[in-house]
């Protein structure tokens, strides 16, 4: 586990604890009721947050000269 | 013959043309049939775990739930988002561990990991048994679609039987090669379907999307947020963690992990598949807009309410497209699944049992398992009754019992003995099953819970039990029993 992998709870503390604060139909978020609003922006920020994870670990492991991953 | 319908029977010609086509050439071993030999990249590994979620849960079970029960359906868009985040981090370790000794199923996983035959023989009757209500809700699926594109000159009941037998076929003739390549033409068609719907639907209607939300609002003030009783907020979130920790859970989701070429494949689709779960709101938009076009939809019909909107909004040639695009969310899906339980059985039932069967003896009894487990399949089909998201909701609540054994295994020291292995998913699968057949709630269980409790989702609090009897188990087997002998620890 690195410092960055902590950017993951971003979204697991915005899809298990907003919905017991943010359980309401107005004001619309992005035209949709505000839940709704809210777990699509937790869907794209889970991508954004894993996305730099990813391409952090990989610096990471390239830097240790790891090459066990077959995928490069 | 109307044109709807020669849409869809060239769909499902097509679906077998490219099954045919993908194995040529290939040797089939169990292991190319089923792992496709290891060899897959982050492409056809994201297509394969995508296909995966895009099944009839979300073309018509998704748009139904919306229609049906309003804010609840949003659980989706939860468990959509953590279920990846979950990867990145469960599945390279399974990955290299399957690698290393050449495993083939999930089971197998198991029985190395905890050096117990018989442990791999429990798991696979759980993924068998996870894995049927799985394969109905494909087969209810294909029944509507290919009802309701034939203007009800099929019933219902003749359509479950048609798409069976294109499923069963296609496995036999093509395993997984088969289910990768149809799922490239499955999603490009899925997707062109739904965000059309999705937007088209709205506007035709309402005017736009935020218009449309806000003539469900006035109209049934509070359906787009959650109701503070039943599927409250505690019952959201807690069948979103239950369906995150139970997404690998799925024995072909597992096996998909197996396809990988490497590690970093699936680490890659930890951030590339979220955005693709983002479909689900157009999907959710179609059962929206049905709210008010179609009332009246009640129990188990709610999942009729995309082709119902469709109906009154569309010619038939297009109502073909749809129903095409739903053939194939059920036929890749439905055909993974199926070939999963087959391999299950044949592998981690059958081979135990009579351990001198060579490789190419289990292979044809996988192959014969085929049509059994369909027809089974159809069976509970034809009986009728829960809606397509109450069915999915039952089999992940069985598939995530094995979830905490499986984390401990993960672990460099697993201090859980085998005995408490055992316990525990007999404990968990026990309970689910005993709420499932009496059909009662948490809080008839439990009368003594806090009231917001006892909307928790069944499938949590039987996990919650799991994993109390995996920890008293484990410390009374290491006390009493000589730690050395239960010791599970392998490289």
């Amino acid at each position: 586990m690195r410092p960055v992998h902590a950017l993951a709870l971003l979204p697991v503390a915005a899809v298990l604890i907003g919905p017991f604060f943010l359980n309401r139909v107005t004001p619309f978020l992005f035209g949709m009721p505000f839940l709704l609003g809210w777990l699509s922006m937790a869907l794209v920020l889970t991508s954004i947050v894993m996305g730099i994870i990813f391409y952090s670990d990989k610096k990471f492991r390239a830097a240790r000269g790891d090459i066990r991953n077959g995928e490069e | 013959m109307n044109s709807a319908l020669i849409f869809i029977f060239a769909a499902m010609l097509l679906a077998l043309g490219l099954g045919i086509r993908a194995r040529r050439g290939k040797d089939m071993n169990l292991e190319q049939w089923a792992v496709g030999g290891r060899g897959f990249g982050t492409i056809i590994v994201f297509l394969l775990m995508a296909g995966e979620i895009y099944t009839t849960f979300v073309f018509l079970g998704g748009s139904g739930y919306a229609y049906g029960h309003g804010a609840p359906a949003y659980y989706m868009l939860g468990y959509g988002s953590l279920c990846f985040v979950l990867s990145y981090w469960l599945l390279p370790p399974i990955w290299r561990y399957a690698k290393k000794h050449d495993l083939i199923s999930q089971p197998d996983f198991f029985s190395a990991k905890y050096r117990s035959p018989a442990l791999g023989v429990l798991v696979a009757v759980v993924g068998i048994v996870a894995l049927i209500p799985y394969l109905v809700l494909q087969l209810k699926g294909l029944g509507i679609i290919v009802s309701v594109a034939s203007y009800s000159a099929i019933s219902s009941t003749q359509g479950v039987w048609i798409g069976a037998a294109v499923v069963a076929l296609y496995v036999v003739l093509s395993g997984v090669h088969g289910s990768a390549w149809t799922s490239v033409l499955k999603d490009i068609l899925v997707m062109f379907v739904a965000v059309f719907l999705g937007l088209y639907l709205p506007y035709h209607y309402y005017g736009g999307i935020s218009e449309m939300f806000a003539a469900i609002e006035q109209a049934k003030p509070g359906f787009l947020a959650l109701p503070s009783k039943g599927e409250s907020p505690v019952w959201l979130v807690s069948t979103v963690l239950l369906s995150t920790l139970g997404f690998y859970m799925w024995p072909h989701m597992f096996m998909a992990t197996y396809t990988a070429k490497g590690e970093n494949v699936l680490r890659r689709n930890a951030f590339v598949l979220p955005i693709y779960q983002l479909m689900l709101l157009f999907i959710f938009f179609v059962g929206f807009a049905t709210v008010l076009q179609v009332p009246g939809l009640q129990g188990g019909d709610i999942d009729l309410a995309l082709f119902k909107v469709s109906l009154q909004t569309f010619n038939p040639w297009f109502i073909g497209v749809i129903g095409a695009a739903g053939i194939l969310t059920a036929l890749v899906p439905g055909s993974m699944i199926l070939m999963t339980a087959s391999t299950l059985i044949a592998n981690n039932v059958y081979r135990p049992l009579r351990p001198q069967a060579d490789s190419d003896h289990i292979a044809r009894v996988a192959k014969f398992m085929v049509p059994c487990v369909m027809l089974l399949a159809i069976w509970f089909t034809l009986q009728g009754g829960k809606t397509i998201v109450s069915l999915l909701l039952m089999a992940y609540a069985f598939v995530t019992q094995l979830f905490p054994v499986l984390v401990a295994s993960l672990l460099r020291n697993n201090p859980v003995t085998r005995p408490a292995a055992f316990a525990s998913i007999i404990v968990g699968e026990a309970t689910v099953a005993w709420v499932s057949l009496t059909k009662s709630s948490v809080g008839a269980l439990f009368p003594f819970l806090p009231e917001p409790l006892k909307d928790l989702n069944v499938g949590i609090v039987a996990l919650i039990l799991n994993v109390i009897v995996l920890a008293l188990v484990t410390l009374f087997t290491r006390k009493t029993v000589g730690a050395r002998d239960m010791s599970v620890n392998v490289t």
